[in-house]
């Protein structure tokens, strides 16, 4: 409704009914917003509140949306009754080594794409686009196998060397580097740089957004992810966090949901904290990729 | 050792091609740093992508439990999937849940966007964008944790708001129609904030002169939404539709932590058929041949709806 009211100030309000229908719009349409925010803080407001309350009153209704009588138990007991800190451990020395390894390969690449002229340029740029329409699913089986032969079974090195080639990054970063002029690397090479100064020290500081928005987008994604931990690891000492807690979940049953709860509130605050750190790039970097993590 | 430190001719003749001052020398250089800048892309993709996507394609024409040799049985995994009633039902499952799910999706985080655009104070309007967009931070396998609870019969919090309209206990996760429900409702919910984030970029970019010539043509409100904003935004919607529906078509993490696939087989998608066919029961040739299947419907899908774009996209 409030899409009546764009522009108040142009939409010259001489019809008195219009007006009021305009002013209606706009209030239908700030209270939808609000319904909308309420639901979509509800479920993170719920977990943070419920994750202070004691494990005996956890599940008592009506739920506790202001916290009177913090009891912070919950966060040390998630760290006791499960291995949490190896969770937090692990998901961090994962997520981080993809993030460095990604951004490694995919400035490479994208450079290269971007700036160097070599035969079959266009035809391997294809290839490495057309893969990123493959899911998963296709590949997750015979994945499994290579690693199994290689005998990185059940080990987290796994989920590193199988996600460090990026088709996404490469297409990102190609993207940034196109968009800075050749000027720079004409005035580097009278100043007598090599190719890989003029690479390092010019251009990989201009596509610092890029960088920022990979990083921030590699790492929500594999911080996040569940189904290649849950296929690759067998051990529970080497469980990333997402299947450290689905097990924490199963093994504590709905007995103290709080402990649960604390341990979910826990494994957002990387990934919260990362995002305040990258998201002025982030929304022009999603248009510019014009495609998802 | 006493070998390469022996003056080879070769080599020096390789350092003079590429090191030489000349023009030619500066463009051959370029072209093997080319070759070598692509390279640790190019193994990490073609092995543990382009490899893996034709060798799922081979062995769904074998049957291999792991422990014994695989062995070739031609098209038996695929005549064995379709008269597998448990896996064609996930497909329709899936099928049900990919055209509700990115529809409400759409729909919703489209309203949402032209909302918030809408709202003229500042902090307001970061505020609403902040709350569509944290969603986006939670993992799948968390928020299902938090909403299975939120969604529990007795206990939970939604049953007991609910009550107070006078709804009586819904059993979200008890009864197979609710439990499909549930799910779409957690996954919109995670999905809303990367679709707005989409849209409010798509309406940024529409330009202003555009929005100003329908003012001064009288198209204003409802008209100009329909005539001038919605069309501009159809080349973004497309997007959108497009990745929600190859992302949707993977469901699996939410299935897999809040009803187990279940009650009955009532939320058990394709993946988790993949999933529990390949790493549970070890019928690796079967599970491949479904992946398979899953990858050929997402590429029909997709390139229907590129086909179909042309009658309701607007490319300026």
């Amino acid at each position: 409704m409030t899409l009546l009211t764009s522009t108040p100030a142009r939409s010259r309000p001489l019809n008195p009914h219009l007006f009021i229908w305009q002013r209606l719009g706009a209030g239908t349409s700030l209270l939808f917003l609000f319904i909308t925010a309420v639901l979509t803080l509800a479920p993170i407001a719920y977990a943070l509140t419920t994750s202070l309350r004691t494990p005996a009153e956890s599940f008592t209704l009506p739920p506790q949306w202001i916290p009177v009588s913090p009891d912070w138990s919950n966060y040390q007991a998630v760290f006791t009754t499960v291995p949490f800190g190896a969770y937090l451990l692990n998901s961090g020395i994962v997520t981080v080594s993809i993030v460095i390894g990604q951004l490694i390969t995919s400035s490479l690449a994208g450079y290269a794409f971007a700036r160097f002229d070599f035969p079959g340029k266009d035809a391997l740029f294809w290839l490495i686009l057309a893969t990123m329409m493959i899911p998963l699913q296709a590949t997750i089986i015979p994945v499994f196998v290579e690693i199994s032969r290689a005998g990185l079974a059940d080990t987290r090195a796994s989920l590193v060397i199988t996600a460090v080639g990026t088709a996404f990054g490469t297409f990102l970063l190609r993207q940034y580097f196109k968009t800075i002029p050749n000027e720079y690397e004409e005035a580097a090479l009278v100043d007598g740089a090599g190719h890989l100064t003029i690479f390092w020290s010019v251009y990989l500081p201009l596509v610092q957004p890029g960088l920022a928005v990979l990083a921030v987008l590699t790492f929500n994604s594999h911080w996040n992810e569940f189904l290649r931990p849950l296929v690759f690891l067998k051990s529970v000492d080497k469980f990333t966090l997402p299947l450290g807690l689905v097990s924490l979940q199963g093994y504590l049953g709905t007995g103290s949901i709080s402990v649960v709860l604390a341990g979910v509130i826990l494994s957002l605050i990387p990934v919260l904290a990362v995002y305040l750190l990258g998201q002025r790039y982030l929304i022009e970097g999603i248009m510019l990729g014009g495609l998802k993590t | 050792m006493a070998a390469s430190r022996r003056p080879n001719v070769g080599t020096f003749a390789i350092g003079a091609w590429l090191t030489g001052d000349t023009l030619a020398a500066l463009a051959r250089r370029k072209m093997v740093l080319g070759y070598l800048f692509v390279l640790p892309t190019l193994l990490g993709i073609v092995v543990f992508t382009v490899v893996p996507v034709i060798g799922s394609f081979g062995l769904s024409f074998f049957r291999w439990s792991v422990i014994e040799p695989a062995q070739f049985t031609g098209l038996a995994n695929y005549q064995q999937f379709i008269h597998d009633q448990r896996t064609l039902h996930s497909f329709v499952t899936t099928a049900e849940f990919v055209v509700i799910a990115v529809t409400l999706q759409i729909v919703l985080s489209l309203l949402l966007a032209i909302s918030t655009q809408q709202v003229k104070a500042l902090g307001l309007r970061y505020f609403f964008r902040s709350a569509f967009f944290l969603p986006l931070l939670t993992s799948a396998a968390s928020i299902s944790i938090v909403l299975a609870y939120m969604y529990d019969q007795d206990f939970g919090v939604i049953n007991y708001y609910l009550g107070f309209l006078g709804i009586p206990r819904v059993p979200w996760l008890n009864a197979p129609q609710w439990a499909l429900v549930a799910i779409i409702l957690t996954y919109v919910w995670e999905q809303i904030g990367f679709t707005f984030i989409v849209f409010t970029g798509g309406l940024g970019s529409i330009s202003r002169d555009v929005l100003d010539a329908a003012d001064v043509d009288g198209a204003a409100g409802w008209k100009r939404l329909w005539l001038i904003t919605l069309p501009m935004l159809s080349p973004t919607m497309l997007f959108a539709a497009v990745v929600g529906v190859i992302g949707a078509l993977q469901l699996f993490a939410e299935p897999y932590v809040m009803t187990q696939g279940g009650p009955g087989d009532a939320t058990r998608t394709v993946v988790m058929i993949i999933y529990e066919a390949a790493f549970q029961n070890l019928q690796i040739g079967y599970a491949s041949a479904v992946a398979v299947f899953l990858f050929l419907v997402i590429l029909l899908v997709t390139a229907a709806q590129f086909a179909l774009s042309k009658l309701w996209v607007f490319y300026q």
